[in-house]
C-alpha cells in the first residue's frame, strides 16, 4: 500500500522561509505603504489606488522616467557596441592577455560612491583635471553644475568607464570560447572580416551579450549612487533620474505613500522590460 | 591534377610541427595520412591548405607554386573532427557559403547544393540549422560543402572521430565513392591503422613530423620500410625484440631461438630487431615450425570474436593476437606461437633487413 503523508512540506520550507524573508515580507510593506496615507504615530487612512493614480498623471513622474529611459538608451546604445568593439581589439593569447584582464576589471572594483566622487572632483572646473583643462586650457565652457548638457555628458562618460568593462569581458568570454576551427573555415571560405564578424562571431556572442545587455539594462535603469554623488539629480531637476526622484520623494519630502506606489512601478518596469527583452533575444533560438 | 609537396618543412615558435617532406598526392584514391596524435598529421595538412605558412619548401598544384598562396585562391576544402558549420545559417546556406563568397548565380548553387545533399542524404534537412541535427548529419553537412565546392584538394583530419561507432562505419564505407571521379586529391588523417586499410588507397605513415614511408595502402603495410613505419602501421602495437643472427640461427635475449630461412639467412651475422604483427603470435600452434614462446599474461582484453593477451617476454612486453576466445589466466605462464616467416628483421639503424 502506498504511504501518504505530508512530509514534503517540511523540504519546501527553508526555501519559503527564505523567499518570505528576502522578497516578500518586504515587498508586502511596500505594497503596504503604497495604498495608505501615514501621518507619524503608526496611524494609517486607506488610499486605494490614489497614488498609482496621481503618479501615473504627474508630469515630474513623467519626466523622471523619461530621462531613466533617455540615460539607459545612450548607455545601452554606446556601451554593447563599444564593449564588442574592444573584446575584438583585445588580444586572444600571450603576455598581454592578463594584462589587458586586470586594467578591463579595475573600473568595476571601485565602490560605487568613490566613482561618483572621482568624477565629480575630476570635473570640476576650478581645481578638477579634466574641468580645469577644459576651461582654462582649451578655452572650452564646461560646468556641470551649472549646464545640463554638460552634466548628461558627464554621467554618460562616467558610466561607460565604469561599465563598459562588464559588456568587454562577457563578449571576450564569448570570443575566446570560439573553436580556431571556424575561422579557419572562414579562411578557406574566403570571408571578408566583416563576414568573420557577421556570420561567426556575432553568432557565437549572442548568448553572452543577451546577458550583456540584460545586466546592462538592468544596472543602469536603477542606477543611483554615481549619479546621486555626481550631479545630486542637478543643476535643476535636469539628471534626476527615477531612482534620485524616488529617494527625494520618500527621504525628502517623507511621502511614503507615493513612494512606495512609484517603487512598485518602477520594479514593474524593470521586469516588464527585462522579460520583453529577454523573451525577443531567445525566441529565435526554441524555433 | 596533383598536389606535390617539395621539402615541406613547418616550424612555429621554435618548435617543429613537420620535417623536411616530399609527397606527391594523385586524385582518385584515397591518401591516408595515418600517425598517433601529434605526428604531425594535422600540421601538415594546414600547411597544404595554406591555413599555416611552410616555413620552407615548395607545394605544387597541377604543376602550379601555390606556396605562398591563400586557401582561397587553393580552392580546398577542410572538414575538421569538430562539426563547423555556421550556426545561424540553414543546411542550404552552409552548404552554399563557399559558392556564395565566389560569386557563382543563384541557379547554379541551386543546383550544386541540391545535387551534393542528395548524395549525402540530407535534401529533407536542408532548410534546419546545424544545432538541430545530430553529429553525424553535421558532419555530413561539412562534407556536402566540401563536394558542393568541388575543390582541387579535399582534406579530411579524422572527420569520423567525433561519430558514434555505427555512424563512422557507415560514413568511412561511403567516403570513398563520395569523392571518387570528382578529380580532387582527397587527404584523409586518421591515427587507426585499420581505417587506412579499410579505405584504400594510398597511405603516408608520420611520426615525429616526417613521413617515415609513402606507398600503396596495402603494399607499405605489408612492407614496411622501417621499424618506425611498422610501429606506426599496427594495432595493437607490432612486437620487437632485440635479436642476435649467428649463423642461420637468431636468439632471443631470452634463449629462445629459430632457424632462419630466405633473405634473412643470408644477413651478415650481429644484432638485429625482429618484429612480428601480434595476429601471427598464437596461443595455439598453427604448424611444425613455430617458435614457441612462455611468457606470464599481464592483460587480456576480448573485442568482438578477437582475443588479446599482453605478455612479458625477456624484459619486453608482448601481444598476441587470435581469434576465437581464449581462456587466459592473468599472472600465470602461458605458451604462445609465432611464425617465423612472418618476422621483420631491422638493422640497427631502423632499416628494413629481410
Amino acid at each position: 500500500m502506498k504511504t501518504e503523508n505530508q512530509k514534503a512540506w517540511f523540504f519546501v520550507l527553508p526555501v519559503l522561509l527564505l523567499v518570505a524573508f528576502n522578497a516578500l515580507i518586504p515587498m508586502m510593506t511596500v505594497v503596504n505603504y503604497s495604498v495608505q496615507e501615514t501621518f507619524g504615530d503608526n496611524v494609517f487612512f486607506w488610499q486605494g489606488l490614489d497614488w498609482f493614480e496621481q503618479l501615473l498623471r504627474s508630469e515630474r513622474f513623467h519626466a523622471s522616467l523619461g530621462r531613466q529611459f533617455l540615460f539607459t538608451g545612450i548607455i545601452l546604445l554606446i556601451q554593447i557596441p563599444l564593449g564588442v568593439v574592444i573584446a575584438l581589439a583585445m588580444p586572444r593569447q600571450g603576455f598581454w592577455v592578463p594584462v589587458c584582464l586586470v586594467l578591463m576589471a579595475l573600473p568595476m572594483l571601485i565602490p560605487w560612491n568613490v566613482v561618483g566622487a572621482m568624477w565629480n572632483i575630476f570635473t570640476l572646473p576650478d581645481i578638477g583635471l579634466v574641468g580645469y583643462f577644459l576651461n582654462h586650457t582649451l578655452g572650452i565652457t564646461y560646468d556641470m553644475t551649472q549646464n545640463p548638457l554638460a552634466a548628461w555628458i558627464t554621467i554618460i562618460v562616467m558610466d561607460v568607464w565604469h561599465w563598459t568593462s562588464l559588456v568587454v569581458l562577457l563578449a571576450y568570454a564569448g570570443l575566446v570560447s570560439i573553436p580556431d576551427a571556424y575561422y579557419q573555415a572562414a579562411r578557406i571560405d574566403g570571408a571578408s572580416n566583416w563576414s568573420v564578424f557577421r556570420f561567426i562571431q556575432l553568432p557565437k556572442m549572442k548568448q553572452v551579450l543577451t546577458i550583456a545587455i540584460l545586466l546592462r539594462f538592468m544596472d543602469s535603469f536603477n542606477i543611483y549612487t554615481e549619479p546621486f554623488v555626481l550631479t545630486g539629480g542637478g543643476p535643476g531637476n535636469s539628471t534626476t533620474l527615477l531612482s534620485i526622484d524616488l529617494v527625494k520623494i520618500a527621504l525628502g519630502q517623507f511621502d511614503l505613500g507615493p513612494a512606495a506606489a512609484m517603487s512598485l512601478i518602477y520594479f514593474a518596469i524593470t521586469l516588464l522590460v527585462s522579460w520583453l527583452f529577454y523573451t525577443l533575444m531567445t525566441r529565435n533560438d526554441a524555433k | 591534377m596533383a598536389l606535390e609537396l617539395r621539402q615541406i618543412t613547418s616550424r612555429i615558435g621554435g618548435i617543429t610541427h613537420v620535417k623536411p617532406t616530399n609527397l606527391v598526392l594523385q586524385p582518385g584514391a584515397f591518401n591516408v595520412l595515418l600517425g598517433a596524435t601529434g605526428a604531425g598529421k594535422t600540421s601538415l595538412i594546414k600547411v597544404m591548405a595554406g591555413l599555416a605558412r611552410a616555413t620552407s619548401g615548395q607545394i605544387l598544384m597541377n604543376g602550379q607554386d601555390v606556396t605562398k598562396d591563400s586557401p582561397q585562391k587553393r580552392n580546398i576544402s577542410l572538414v575538421h573532427q569538430f562539426f563547423v558549420n555556421y550556426p545561424h545559417m540553414t543546411v542550404f546556406d552552409n552548404i552554399a557559403s563557399p559558392l556564395r563568397v565566389a560569386g557563382m548565380a543563384k541557379s547554379e548553387i541551386q543546383g550544386r547544393v541540391e545535387a551534393a545533399a542528395d548524395v549525402l542524404r540530407l535534401r529533407p534537412m536542408l532548410k534546419r540549422r546545424p544545432h538541430e541535427l545530430s553529429g553525424g548529419q553535421q558532419q555530413r553537412t561539412a562534407l556536402a560543402r566540401a563536394i558542393a565546392k568541388e575543390s582541387t584538394a579535399v582534406f579530411l583530419d579524422e572527420p569520423l572521430a567525433n561519430l558514434d561507432y555505427k555512424l563512422r562505419e557507415e560514413l568511412r564505407d561511403q567516403l570513398p565513392d563520395l569523392f571518387a571521379g570528382r578529380g580532387a586529391v582527397v587527404v584523409y588523417a586518421t591515427s587507426e591503422p585499420e581505417e587506412a586499410l579499410m579505405l584504400g588507397g594510398y597511405t603516408a605513415l608520420m611520426d615525429d613530423g616526417a613521413v617515415t614511408q609513402f606507398g600503396a595502402t596495402a603494399e607499405i603495410y605489408r612492407h614496411p620500410q622501417n621499424l618506425t613505419s611498422a610501429r606506426v602501421f599496427s594495432q595493437p602495437p607490432i612486437n620487437a625484440a632485440e635479436v642476435t643472427k649467428q649463423g642461420r640461427r637468431a636468439r632471443l635475449a631470452n634463449g629462445v631461438q629459430w632457424e632462419l630461412s630466405g633473405k634473412a639467412a643470408d644477413l651478415r651475422d650481429g644484432a638485429y630487431t625482429v618484429a612480428i604483427r601480434p595476429h601471427h603470435v598464437s596461443p595455439v600452434r598453427m604448424g611444425g615450425d613455430q617458435v614457441e614462446l612462455h611468457g606470464k599474461v599481464s592483460v587480456t582484453e576480448l573485442s568482438g570474436s578477437e582475443s588479446s593477451a599482453h605478455f612479458t617476454l625477456g624484459d619486453g612486453s608482448w601481444v598476441s593476437l587470435a581469434p576465437g576466445v581464449h581462456p587466459y589466466k592473468v599472472g600465470t605462464d602461458h605458451a604462445f606461437y609465432m611464425d617465423p616467416s612472418k618476422c621483420f628483421y631491422f638493422a640497427p639503424d631502423g632499416a628494413l633487413v629481410a
